[in-house]
């Protein structure tokens, strides 16, 4: 019976860790093992509850990094003074168990629809829309592609060798650097304006599908300026994460 | 400051409805717009979470949880479907 | 019972003995919690009011309050979240001083707020030296994020009480439940006793 699995109702389960992948200095790639897992759509995400021996708990979610039909995986961003990220990245070893709840989300999820796909990442927000741009390579979709990634600086850029592999396969993928940019970059610099939209956003003639995700000024900031290039709010999809 | 959107309430919601929930509409008693639960804003307010209407800031949802028990207070909507 | 994830602690530091209520947890952060958009009053326009059945009794305006007698007051705060913080400085005029000017037999109030947040508290616990409205933090003006330009601050009930952007005080004969004492948190707030809902 491969291909059903066993529909389990959405409560807290547990995972087991498997392989812990080094993306970048501060961003690490933990796959998990999860009994009866029903599989999951480009986009969802996890939630994850640490609990301590005393009883106290703290809940975070997590955007799912690999593509549908591959084990589940969530990419962790190192949070300078976080509580729950830096446990995540710099304690959790192979073979822990943690308990999750998923795969969640309806409305930020990409199935294969065949209109032009503008994916958005600020930072950590690349994590849901690399599930996008994973599936679309796994399924051989036709559906153009473009990715726009603001990151501080090119060591920040998670899953860089992939996505500049994306290439080959008709997504096309910019970058632009905020803070730092190494010698000789010919990318973008500073933060995505209306005038980085306007050269880079599919036209709104296509009928394109935008995922904006990352930290919640970026976010408001580019859905605004996709709206004002006249994409139809219902069009641009949003996901806003903690942060500035 | 943590101010986020219903994609976050998701896995809750889930759990509670045994449905998914973001993609839901919900129409704020407010000023009558209707948005799907993805698109609220968000506020982790401590004691509990509170769901606000994006175009009038009315209170639309407020979960708070109880030892182990989750309670969803929906009087800010008229409807959600 | 959730299973206790190996290794992981929290943010969390051991307290010296006795000065952190059952249940808490000491941080160093000031986190910013909050049930809505922040908002942003200036000096100027803001003024706080003693009402009493929908009435005014007595408003003073921002240049009022700072010629009442100000306090630095240090005090440890206790979050309903289980974070603590220990030694907060404030810049704060104390409420009895207020509450002086006003004569009432009213047994409780209603703090309101910008915003629309309200906290309910007995009388006796915003009189008698235990409880401020505070414009400064750490000598410096307190920032709206904070609850700027005065919050109310009573450090002796959970921190929920000691409500952001405070404007007044209306005085009631009955014991009325503000916002989260309407979603089910305690009606007093005591952690000594971790009042923290209805019930407890």
């Amino acid at each position: 019976m491969a291909g059903t699995a066993l529909r389990r109702r959405l409560t807290w389960q547990v995972g087991t860790v498997g392989k812990v992948i080094t993306e970048t200095a501060t961003a690490k790639t933990i796959e998990l093992d999860v009994p009866d897992w029903a599989g999951h759509r480009a986009g969802q995400h996890l939630d994850v509850r640490l609990t301590a021996e005393d009883g106290y708990s703290a809940e975070r979610s997590y955007s799912i990094a690999s593509a549908p039909g591959e084990p589940v995986a969530i990419t962790v961003q190192r949070l300078e003074d976080g509580e729950v990220s830096p446990y995540l990245t710099d304690e959790l070893r192979p073979g822990d168990e943690l308990e999750l709840r998923g795969p969640v989300g309806g409305y930020f999820v990409w199935d294969g629809e065949p209109e032009p796909m503008l994916l958005l990442a600020g930072g950590s927000g690349v994590v849901p829309l690399r599930s996008m741009l994973r599936h679309r390579s796994q399924t051989r979709s036709a559906t153009p592609a473009r990715l726009l990634y603001s990151a501080k600086s090119l060591p920040d850029v998670i899953y860089r060798a992939e996505l500049d592999g994306y290439g080959d396969a008709g997504a096309e993928v910019s970058y632009t650097l905020t803070k730092r940019q190494p010698p000789g970059w010919t990318g973008h610099v500073g933060r995505v304006d209306q005038a980085l939209l306007d050269q880079l956003a599919w036209p709104a003639e296509r009928r394109p599908i935008a995922f904006v995700c990352g930290p919640t000024s970026f976010v408001e900031a580019v859905a605004q300026g996709l709206v004002m290039l006249g994409y139809p709010p219902s069009r641009v999809k949003t996901e806003r994460f903690g942060g500035k | 400051m943590p101010v986020l959107d219903g994609n976050v309430l998701g896995g809750l919601l889930h759990e509670v409805f045994g449905t998914e929930m973001t993609t839901a509409v919900g129409t704020c008693a407010s000023c009558g717009s209707s948005r799907e639960v993805a698109e609220f804003v968000v506020y982790l307010g401590g004691p509990g979470v509170v769901a606000r209407c994006r175009d009038c800031t009315a209170l639309l949802m407020v979960i708070t949880k109880r030892r182990t028990m989750n309670c969803v207070d929906l009087t800010g909507l008229s409807a959600l479907s | 019972m959730s299973p206790v994830t190996r290794g992981f602690h929290g943010k969390r530091r051991e307290a010296e003995g006795g000065r952190v209520p059952p249940g808490q947890y000491v941080t160093e952060d000031f986190p910013v919690l909050s049930a809505g958009p922040t908002p942003h009053t200036k000096e100027e326009d803001w003024t706080f009011s003693v009402r009493r059945g929908g009435k005014e009794q007595k408003s003073w305006t921002w240049t009022e309050l700072q010629k009442l007698p100000v306090e630095q007051v240090t005090a440890d705060i206790h979050c309903v979240t289980r974070w603590s913080k220990l030694d907060t400085r404030w810049q704060a005029v104390s409420i009895e001083t207020l509450l002086e000017q006003v004569r009432t037999d009213a047994k409780y109030v209603l703090a309101f707020c910008d915003g629309g947040y309200t906290t309910n508290l007995p009388v006796a616990d915003v009189t008698g030296g235990q409880a401020w409205l505070a414009f400064g933090y750490d000598g410096k003006p307190l920032a709206p994020e904070h609850g700027g330009p005065v919050r109310l601050l009573v450090p002796h009930l959970y921190f929920w009480k000691s409500a952001k952007w405070v404007r007044g005080l209306d005085l009631l004969d009955s014991d009325e439940p503000g916002f989260w004492e309407t979603y089910g948190y305690h009606m007093y707030g005591d952690p000594w006793q971790e009042q923290r809902y209805a019930g407890d």
